[in-house]
């Protein structure tokens, strides 16, 4: 029990987009994980606030507005300075604008710093087994 | 007859209240003059002579309850992880168990702080930090330099629990006394605050009685001393809420200026009045106790003026802005300066005004709009008192004022356009409490709370509605 990797959920930036946030919930706990769910609207002081208390393993930002890109900006530095150095961080949903090749989107935000990124439509199983694969579960 | 008797001791005042049980009424008050200086007993027996020579002759008192404020009160260090999460909940519970909160800290205590702490000498230390399997490192960090202080104090744990018992070997082998409860905020922003707030109670009559002088007069008493705001806390839940015989008055603010600080209490969930609104930042107990350490009407005045402006203060009061310096200047000089000149009392009521304005202002939460691509959305930060349709008005430097006046400086309570952003109160009913007596029936609340409700409910007296 004590030893469930623990992750930190939520939408970040002015993206109210409720429900999705909720199936990842039950998905990823369901899957053995133990999950902080920080709702819609987070910012990264709150993914960060968040993680540093729980002492979470990894943070998975969902973004399904369009403008993940500008609001995803900046977080792994924040995560560094604030002495989560080595947390995983997903990113995934509507995370850009418009259709681009999602290929172009995935070199940006690993450059960005994120770990893993997910294009619209991914099933929470693909997710979960990624979580696994880097958690060498 | 079966009469009881409330005290409360205080830093400038003993207060007395007698209550008679069988008929459920008040008897009297009366109050004593204390100074640092005079024997704590010496006050109790003047303030009793008083009410004595009220009443007519001696009462064979039943019980003797009593709470206490004096000596600085119960002066509190609160320590947490991230600033508005767990050092929020922990500074929080303390509040809330009526201390008076020093210092709160957050992330690792550093060399300096440990000075601070050493200096600040707490009567109680708060240790938290973590959720239950969260982070360990930062509050076994914190124990280590807790530990290094050369103080004596006792050092509460309430933090993630996989590392309480670490902190208190820690702090144990350095001779700290060291009590663990459940920890503040067991789960990402889940406030369990309840249990810390009853070990501080029991540190609180252990410890901090004695060390204060008050054991020779708990022998006296038959039961619960209690920091004073936690009385006045207490008093305001069952006001609030009622019994199981007796309705409440449902949701209140009540406001106590000081002369030193103000106190603002507030009895209420606070949830979001607009559908579609986001809540932000750490839940909100329904009783919850805020203090403006900077906002009095004497030692504080100058905060006041700094929160409101001096132009605001001359406004009010219409004396001119040179005058206001001038008078802020003597009352700030000699603290007992009493309001007995018509410049004065303008002065004051000014002052009272901005006080309840301030402190409302920063307990009250707030409400921001936000344009998303979807639209409008509202996010909420705190809780939201605009539904909140009376206000508890008490403290020596409101009660005794006129009906009118005391009802203006309430409506300074009130939402105002300028500040659209404040989750103030809309409209409200003005209560005083005239006799003094909140205190005095938290203490009763804890034995006889229908007697204690019915006689708030008739001794608070309604001054009309603000606006």
């Amino acid at each position: 029990m004590e030893n469930k990797k623990k992750l930190v959920i939520g939408v970040i930036g002015a993206d109210v987009h409720a429900v999705g946030i909720q199936i990842l919930d039950h998905a990823f706990t369901d899957a053995g994980f133990e999950v902080t769910n920080l709702g819609v609207m987070v910012s990264q002081e709150e993914f960060i606030a968040a993680a540093t208390e729980t002492a979470a393993d990894a943070i998975m930002v969902s973004s399904l507005y369009g403008h993940g890109e500008l609001d995803c900006r900046g977080l792994r530095d924040k995560c560094n300075e604030a002495g989560l150095k080595d947390i995983l961080l997903y990113v995934g949903g509507n995370i850009v604008v418009g259709k681009q090749p999602f290929d172009e989107v995935e070199v940006r935000f690993k450059k960005m710093g994120y770990d893993r990124v997910f294009g619209p439509g991914t099933a929470p199983e693909e997710t979960i087994a990624c979580l696994k694969e880097d958690f060498n579960l | 007859m079966k009469p009881i008797l409330m005290i409360d001791f205080g830093s400038t005042n003993t207060k007395v209240t007698a209550v008679d049980l069988e008929e459920g009424k008040l008897l009297g008050t009366a109050a004593s003059y204390t100074t640092i200086q005079t024997d704590i007993n010496d006050g109790l027996e003047n303030a009793l002579k008083k009410l004595h020579e009220k009443l007519g002759g001696e009462l064979d008192y039943a019980a003797k309850y009593a709470c206490s404020s004096a000596a600085g009160g119960l002066r509190m260090i609160a320590s947490g992880l991230v600033p508005e999460l767990t050092a929020e909940a922990a500074r929080q519970a303390a509040l809330g168990a009526g201390a008076k909160v020093m210092k709160t800290y957050s992330y690792e205590l550093t060399d300096d702080d440990a000075e601070e702490i050493a200096a600040i000498k707490p009567d109680i230390f708060l240790l938290t930090g973590g959720t239950d399997g969260g982070n360990k490192d930062n509050i076994i960090q914190n124990a280590q330099v807790v530990a290094g202080i050369d103080a004596d104090f006792p050092v509460l744990i309430a933090g993630n629990r996989a590392a309480v018992r670490t902190c208190q070997k820690i702090l144990e082998e350095s001779g700290k006394q060291v009590m663990i409860t459940e920890n503040v905020m067991p789960r990402f922003n889940e406030l369990n605050i309840e249990p810390a707030q009853s070990k501080i109670r029991e540190l609180f009559l252990d410890r901090i009685i004695k060390a204060k002088g008050l054991s020779q007069a708990s022998q006296l008493i038959s039961g619960i001393m209690m920091p004073t705001p936690a009385a006045v806390l207490a008093a305001m839940e069952l006001l609030s809420k009622g019994t199981e015989e007796q309705k409440g008055l449902g949701e209140l603010v009540a406001v106590d200026v000081g002369g030193a600080t103000t106190d603002l209490y507030s009895m209420t969930d606070g949830a979001p009045d607009r559908a579609g609104t986001v809540l932000k930042g750490l839940p909100e107990p329904f009783a919850k106790r805020t203090v403006e350490g900077d906002i009095g009407m004497r030692y504080s005045a100058a905060g006041i003026v700094e929160a409101a402006g001096m132009k605001r203060i001359s406004l009010l009061s219409g004396l001119d802005e040179d005058r206001c310096w001038e008078l802020l200047d003597l009352i700030t000089e000699d603290t007992s300066t009493m309001p007995d000149t018509d410049e004065l009392k303008a002065f004051d009521k000014a002052l009272a005004s901005m006080a309840v304005k301030t402190g409302l202002t920063r307990h009250a939460g707030t409400v921001e709009k936000v344009y998303t691509p979807m639209g409008e959305a509202w996010v909420q930060s705190g809780k939201d008192l605009s539904r909140v349709d009376k206000i508890i008005i008490t403290g020596g430097s409101l009660i005794h004022g006129e009906p009118e006046d005391v009802r203006d400086i309430a409506s300074h309570a009130l939402y105002n356009l300028a500040e659209a952003a404040s989750l103030k109160p809309r409209n409200a009913d003005v209560l005083v409490d005239k006799e003094y007596i909140l205190s005095a029936m938290g203490l009763l609340s804890q034995y006889e709370p229908d007697i204690a409700l019915k006689i708030m409910k008739k001794e608070l007296i309604s001054y009309g509605t603000a606006q």
